[in-house]
């Protein structure tokens, strides 16, 4: 019988015998009526544990998740001491977090619950059957065999579980409460402030920031990917081409700069482009100019330097991709084009880029993903910089998600930041959704 | 016989020269005598090894070996747990039908989807809540656990292995265990190779959760950290060819790493069209 919905549960309660009967209120009473006694017990200590938690703690901590606290921090006057004394209000931040906890538990109570209903039922139909349900040693041993799958998701679902999908629901929730830098727990309280956050952004005071940085966010990948895809491919083909002799150096030259951990290339770049940087005082001993260029300070060459540098960085990875692609392309329709009287750019355009492109596209929508995420870059090179002082807590070369930076570390408004971070989810779905209507295993029909 | 045209060499050197300049630069900075962050010159005017016994000095405000050993004791374990559970993940995903598989190759992707630092501070105070912060434990769990949706390249070569092998095993009675240890694993070792590699790099490069988690506990930051923070307002003059020798000194082996990785790298991105 297979449970894919609730409606089964009821007919199993209907037609179970008295032990499946009662397992729905005395978790393991199937199991233990039916020989299973060592699951039996366990369920049953796992149902007591649950409860006692849950009335002991549980209840009140999900109550206080509704609230996020009432009292709030207060002085009051301590006669003994002569001095006033601080009385700890409620934590709204420790509250949300407990709640969250809480709620993950109850999760997985349920589940465990229903493990314990589809066992009781699979036992009572082993006995009718006249057979023996396994012993326990025979149940462990499943879990190298049938079950093995189990044994290895374990521990990689229990990191995820702790270290990404409760922060991430803790950030969520976050973007519905009051939870900026006038409401820091534990002085102050926070609530629940519904949509507030996303009316502000999208048309409220920081709307005014939000546009322009998504506009910049977008064209920033967009030129991005651009740059770095078509120079990198035409870099492959230069080194492709038949009068270059050592391929393999020249490769391996641009790999190179790839490897160098990103932080030291880019803290490097910054250096060199500094206005008292080495490139600004050569060109000014040279003479070429008589002020230095404001790389990184002028709000419009600060995006150009930006995305330049960024090329300097994402072209050889480019390069790397397509050089495996031209190698395996099929080379007739290149000598047949040849004999027609094609020149190189006809071949280029007509033939080479195009597959190519084929090839390359849900990686290169990848990558426009991947830039519209792309904190180092940013960070290192220009901090987000130059200040904009339009703007709420961004500078002009700011992303998204170095604004969410921003915006946590430095001014500890964490309902924007989550508001923010949820946008550019929703950016990252809708481009990879693009992503998975074009690959092959989606037109199969089934997620590879 | 047309003679070869001479542009393509020409263009490659000039952009070899592009390329490798600030590397070049980085080393020419590790070795030069006089310090200061900003010269006026490219070449030094005298070279000298002093930037690398000024970083192995054990200085108390750049204690640049602590970091060194906090980095590795963090990279091996991270590397050990992170292989195991991306090899896991891969493993199973790719090669066992159960009934939620497709379900958690969906959470995989719609998590993958979020901004990293979107759970930073979240991750903080649960770290806080076990009473972890600014232990190199707290940084071993978050870099594992981030492996868990790393599974792509994994279970892209796993993906290539046969099914009709695991099947014949079947017959002749194996388990499920043993067909994963005795058959497969054997079988993977470039891909663990290349997970434990990548695994092992990480702590070297990340800077962003490393610096939440360790605050302003300087002796337990890793390299990364460490130099980067080496650069603030007040040391930046006097500290920038320390930091240019300490950047050579952990670029070296990384970019050796990345090398003879590069053809793993490569099968990764092309193949693993499904990542977010």
């Amino acid at each position: 019988m297979t449970y894919t919905n609730g409606l089964h549960y009821v007919t199993t309660f209907r037609t179970g015998d008295w032990a499946t009967k009662l397992a729905y209120i005395v978790m393991g009473a199937g199991h233990l009526a039916h020989h299973q006694i060592v699951k039996g017990l366990l369920y049953l200590a796992s149902e007591i544990g649950f409860f006692i938690f849950l009335f002991s703690d549980g209840l009140r901590l999900l109550q206080g998740m509704v609230t996020l606290g009432t009292r709030h921090q207060s002085w009051t006057y301590d006669k003994s001491l002569g001095i006033m004394v601080r009385t700890p209000g409620d934590n709204s931040m420790l509250m949300l977090i407990y709640g969250i906890m809480t709620l993950v538990l109850i999760v997985l109570f349920i589940t465990v619950y229903c493990m314990n209903i589809k066992g009781a039922a699979k036992a009572e139909a082993i006995i009718a059957d006249g057979r023996r349900p396994r012993g326990i040693l025979a149940e462990l041993a499943t879990f190298l065999d049938g079950r093995f799958h189990v044994t290895l998701l374990t521990i990689p679902v229990i990191g995820v579980v702790i270290f990404t999908v409760m922060p991430l629901v803790y950030m969520i929730s976050l973007a519905f409460t009051s939870y900026d830098h006038t409401h820091l727990p534990p002085r102050n309280l926070f609530g629940w402030v519904g949509l507030a956050n996303f009316q502000n952004i999208i048309s409220g005071d920081i709307s005014g920031t939000f546009f322009p940085v998504l506009a910049w966010t977008l064209v920033w990948a967009l030129l991005a990917t651009v740059t770095c895809f078509f120079f990198g491919i035409l870099l492959a083909l230069l080194i492709n081409d038949d009068s270059v002799k050592y391929k393999k150096f020249w490769r391996t030259l641009f790999v190179i700069t790839m490897a160098v951990p990103p932080f030291v290339s880019l803290l490097v770049m910054q250096n060199l482009l500094h206005a008292a940087g080495p490139i600004n005082t050569l060109l000014q001993n040279w003479g070429w100019i008589s002020q230095p260029i404001p790389f990184l300070t002028d709000p419009w060459l600060a995006k150009v330097t930006v995305i330049v540098v960024n090329m300097w960085i994402g072209i050889p990875i480019t390069m790397l991709i397509s050089t495996a692609i031209l190698i395996n392309l099929p080379m007739d329709q290149v000598e047949a084009a040849q004999l027609d009287g094609a020149n190189r750019y006809h071949i280029f355009r007509y033939i080479t880029f195009p597959q190519i492109l084929t090839v390359m596209m849900p990686s290169l929508i990848q990558q426009f993903i991947g830039n519209i995420n792309n904190f180092n870059v940013i960070y290192l090179l220009t901090g987000g910089g130059p200040s904009n002082s339009h703007f709420y807590g961004a500078g002009d070369t700011d992303l998204l998600v170095t604004w969410l930076y921003k915006l946590t570390v430095d001014s500890a408004d964490y309902n924007l930041a989550a508001v923010i971070g949820i946008i550019t989810f929703v950016l990252s779905a809708v481009f990879s959704l693009l992503v998975y209507t074009r690959t092959t295993a989606y037109k199969e029909g089934s997620l590879r | 016989m047309k003679k070869k045209a001479l542009w393509p060499r020409i263009t490659l050197v000039i952009l070899g020269i592009v390329w490798m300049f600030p590397i070049f630069w980085t080393v020419l900075t590790a070795f030069r005598g006089e310090s200061g962050q900003f010269v006026s010159y490219i070449f030094p005017k005298h070279y000298s090894l002093n930037n690398f016994r000024n970083l192995f000095s054990n200085n108390p405000n750049f204690p640049f070996l602590l970091w060194l050993k906090n980095t590795l004791i963090v990279s091996i374990f991270s590397c050990l747990l992170s292989t195991f559970i991306t090899v896991s993940m891969a493993y199973v995903l790719s090669r066992l039908r159960f009934k939620f598989r497709n379900t958690i190759l969906k959470v995989a992707l719609v998590l993958n989807m979020f901004p990293a630092f979107m759970a930073m501070i979240a991750v903080y105070y649960i770290l806080k809540a076990f009473d972890l912060t600014q232990t190199l434990l707290a940084l071993v769990l978050v870099y594992s656990s981030t492996a868990a949706l790393t599974f792509y390249v994994a279970k892209g070569f796993f993906d290539t292995i046969p099914m009709s092998l695991d099947e014949s095993a079947m017959i002749d009675g194996a388990t499920k265990f043993q067909i994963f240890t005795k058959i497969t694993l054997p079988m993977s070792q470039p891909i663990i190779v290349y997970t434990a590699l990548m695994a092992f790099m990480q702590p070297w490069m990340d800077f962003i959760f490393a610096k939440i988690i360790m605050g302003d506990n300087v002796p337990k930051y890793t390299v990364s950290i460490g130099l980067y923070a080496m650069l603030n307002q007040t040391t930046a003059n006097t500290l920038y060819t320390t930091f240019a020798a300490g950047c050579l000194v952990i670029a070296l082996p990384i970019t050796v790493l990345f090398i003879y990785l590069q053809k793993y790298y490569v099968a990764g991105i092309t193949s693993g069209a499904v990542k977010g």
